[in-house]
């Protein structure tokens, strides 16, 4: 039953090989794209619910036992996130036929997406460091190349910093890996896990620590580390702003995860969750106040990613159970709402022409349920009952008093309320007032010249996720029980160690 | 040996660090690779060296005799200098192509990514 | 710039490398060697023929499409991942088959794999020397 695990990365493979195979075929590029990823949610969805009823799932490539060969370990964060990479997928895929013209397709856009999710796939299944550090550059190659299909100046220089300051955060992880090896002769979590205890040398413990946190705070851009983001994500196709705003960040942020609760537990870890604390205070609020200050709709969108990433870093560094639920619940209710609402910024594009909110105006107008699709993830992500962002804050906040964090937070509060402004803005600014440019339809002109079929292809996705966001808001308990029994398995490292290692003690 | 290897990791992770602060892109890139060469060279050498003795199992033999060089660091490298090539390909065409198409290497320059718009510094 | 000596050197030249990379694919199973090596050599050997006569020419002799081979070598080594799946085993078990034959000996899907790396390795390498050499026409 364990084979399993190998489908979600296995899946995106083949289909990227079949469309290189068959290059000029784009018709079956877009047909396998939405088969794969349909067929990859299914997988996930069968694989989450074997897990949950049967504990952790553990592979052993190719025979050799852990921890000397690769491990893949399903447990239930794996599986919950692969899950949510699983829809997304699905989603861009839908929304890519309605967006991607034709010159992107023929350089392999839909390959690159397909090669991507295998690389997040992966990242989220591994149960070595170093694999995951492959997963990574895989996931990362594959988004270098997203990031400038279309070959525009401004999508080249948000590539050069982007692919900079990447390059920069994998030497050091690689050099995290190789110092992390020589103390303990072993890469594998499970393995560390029970290892590290025992071990001495607790100052270079603590090196590794801080540099684990440095390169996948670069991944998940928190506080110091974030200026990448905001300088790339608002310069690609729309469809793939939208996969990177969802999912990209949130890989590191599952990095950090996963290496503070399994691998690195101990001595070390408290300083982590020092550091994160002080942290993610900075980067809720720096994050917000970009946001608050921008008038392109999407720089806008992509400083949220930041200051959402804030609350959820705040979540992981109290470590209670309550907190590690919340943690998860916020990102992948934060997944869903973000990607759906650069689905609408770009569908808001289409319509209006621009990006700048002082040049367009009056969406509502002419299509009131466009604002309707709209305020869905935007008051999610504000926070508003009862939609899932009311939830996941209210979850991180609970435990945020539990633990007696009380200025942080009062942070989250006040920050929540700024993102609420911020995306009123979009509001107002988008949908609400008069379009500056006269009443005319002038700027539908664009809108009016694509095809029905491609209308929906863009309206679909919008859809299933506000669907997704208003479930986790009105169906909130069931969700939140498997979150917990996540949180709860993650901070029992005992059945990891078990899962992956067998018998031994 | 150990101590000649510490020492070329540090010149590599110095020069490395100097040149990614540089405004040219082509320095930029060099302090990329070095800071790269620096981390791979930093495996091998933490997974410890072993002087001659490499690790393959010899003629007629079932299994390693001591002493013996652990295989993993440098099937680690491999796999990362694998990486890295490819990564460092893509990176070089990039920034070839970003020099052909915004007409400036000085990355000072480079920032209309990061103003807001209408907004000239 | 075109040499007459080179060109007629790496005619011969092109099937001996092209030998050697063979004779590396092989050799991996035990010793320094392997699929990834090979294919770098056989790349360095269509390269060597494109420096000597020109794109044109290598392209010619390459025939198929390098983002082809690319995609056959991952297929390649994909499939060599069925037959630990038909045996049961654990994903990408090596299957050994001992074929009785003298000199081949034991046949497995490592070395399936092994293949599809040369291929995958090799599409690689030409595809970059290629599109290199087409912009540098351009």
């Amino acid at each position: 039953m364990s084979r399993i695990i190998m489908l979600p990365i296995l899946l995106p493979l083949c289909t990227a090989v079949v469309m290189i195979f068959f290059r000029r075929l784009v018709v079956l590029h877009r047909f396998l794209n939405v088969a794969g990823t349909a067929l990859m949610l299914g997988v996930s969805l069968v694989m989450l619910g074997n897990v949950q009823s049967g504990g952790i799932l553990s592979l052993q490539i190719g025979g050799w036992q852990a921890p000397f060969g690769i491990s893949l370990v399903a447990d239930m964060l794996s599986s919950i996130m692969v899950v949510a990479t699983a829809l997304i997928g699905f989603t861009t895929a839908l929304y890519s036929l309605g967006t991607i013209d034709k010159d992107k397709e023929h350089f392999f856009y839909h390959p690159l997406l397909q090669l991507l999710l295998m690389g997040i796939n992966g990242a989220f299944l591994t149960g070595d460091i170093f694999n995951l550090y492959v997963w990574f550059e895989v996931m990362l190659i594959s988004s270098f190349v997203l990031l400038v299909l279309g070959g525009k100046p401004e999508q080249l220089e948000g590539a050069m910093k982007y692919v900079t300051l990447n390059l920069l955060s994998s030497s050091i992880f690689l050099a995290a890996v190789g110092i992390l090896y020589g103390i303990a002769g072993t890469l594998n979590m499970a393995d560390l896990a029970v290892r590290i205890p025992m071990l001495g040398h607790k100052d270079l413990l603590s090196v590794v620590a801080v540099l684990f946190m440095i390169t996948f705070g670069i991944k998940a851009a928190i506080f110091p580390l974030f200026f990448w983001l905001p300088a790339s994500y608002h310069t690609p196709p729309v469809a793939v702003s939208a996969i990177f705003a969802g999912l990209l960040t949130k890989v590191g942020v599952y990095a950090i995860m996963r290496m503070f609760t399994t691998v690195l537990i101990h001595e070390e870890a408290a300083l982590i969750h020092q550091l994160l604390l002080v942290l993610s205070a900075f980067t809720m609020v720096v994050g917000v106040l970009g946001a608050v200050a921008q008038y392109d709709m999407r720089k806008l969108l992509s400083f949220h990613i930041i200051s959402q990433i804030g609350y959820m870093i705040f979540a992981l560094a109290i470590q209670s159970p309550l907190a590690i639920a919340g943690a998860l619940f916020y990102i992948v209710h934060n997944i869903v709402a973000k990607t759906n609402l650069f689905y609408i910024s770009g569908l808001v594009n289409r319509l209006k022409g621009s990006w700048d909110l002082r040049r367009i105006g009056g969406v509502y107008r002419f299509y009131p349920m466009l604002g309707v699709l709209f305020l869905v993830p935007a008051l999610g992500l504000a926070g508003i009952p009862p939609l899932s962002g009311f939830w996941a804050k209210f979850v991180v906040i609970k435990a945020g008093i539990d633990s007696e964090h009380y200025l942080l937070v009062g942070i989250a509060l006040f920050v929540s309320m700024l993102t609420l402004y911020s995306m009123i803005k979009i509001w107002n600014e988008a949908f609400w007032k008069d379009d500056p440019r006269g009443e005319g339809s002038v700027e539908d002109e664009g809108y009016l010249l694509i095809s029905s079929m491609k209308k929906v292809a863009m309206v679909v996705p919008i859809v299933i996720l506000g669907s997704v966001t208003v479930v986790f808001g009105f169906w909130f308990e069931p969700f939140f029980v498997i979150v917990q029994s996540a949180a709860v398995e993650l901070l029992d490292q005992g059945n990891y160690i078990q899962a992956v290692l067998g018998e031994r003690p | 040996m150990t101590f000649l290897l510490a020492v070329i990791i540090g010149v590599l992770y110095a020069a490395g660090t100097y040149l990614i602060l540089r405004r040219s892109m082509v320095k930029v890139i060099f302090g990329l690779i070095f800071l790269g060469h620096a981390a791979n060279l930093m495996i091998f050498t933490v997974g410890r060296l072993t002087k001659g003795a490499p690790a393959f199992v010899p003629e007629g033999m079932e299994g390693f005799t001591e002493p013996f060089a652990d295989p993993l660091p440098q099937a680690l490298i491999l796999t990362a200098i694998v990486i890295g090539f490819g990564v460092q390909a893509f990176t070089i065409v990039l920034f070839k192509r970003t020099y052909q198409t915004v007409g400036t290497e000085d990355l000072d320059k480079m920032k209309s990514t990061d103003q807001l718009p209408g907004e000239e510094l | 710039m075109y040499s007459v000596i080179l060109a007629t050197a790496s005619r011969y030249l092109l099937i001996l490398l092209l030998m050697f990379s063979v004779f590396l694919l092989l050799r991996g199973h035990n010793e320094p060697g392997g699929g990834f090596t090979g294919g770098l050599v056989a790349a360095a050997a269509y390269a060597l023929y494109f420096i000597a006569n020109g794109i044109d020419a290598a392209r010619t002799i390459v025939r198929f499409d390098p983002l082809r081979i690319m995609a056959a070598g991952l297929l390649i080594a994909i499939a060599s991942t069925f037959p630990s799946l038909v045996a049961g085993n654990p994903f990408m078990t090596g299957v050994w088959i001992n074929t009785g034959i003298p000199l081949i000996g034991k046949v497995g899907s490592p070395l399936l794999f092994d293949l599809g790396v040369y291929f995958l390795v090799l599409g690689i390498a030409l595809t970059i020397i290629f599109s290199l050499a087409e912009e540098d026409r351009l």
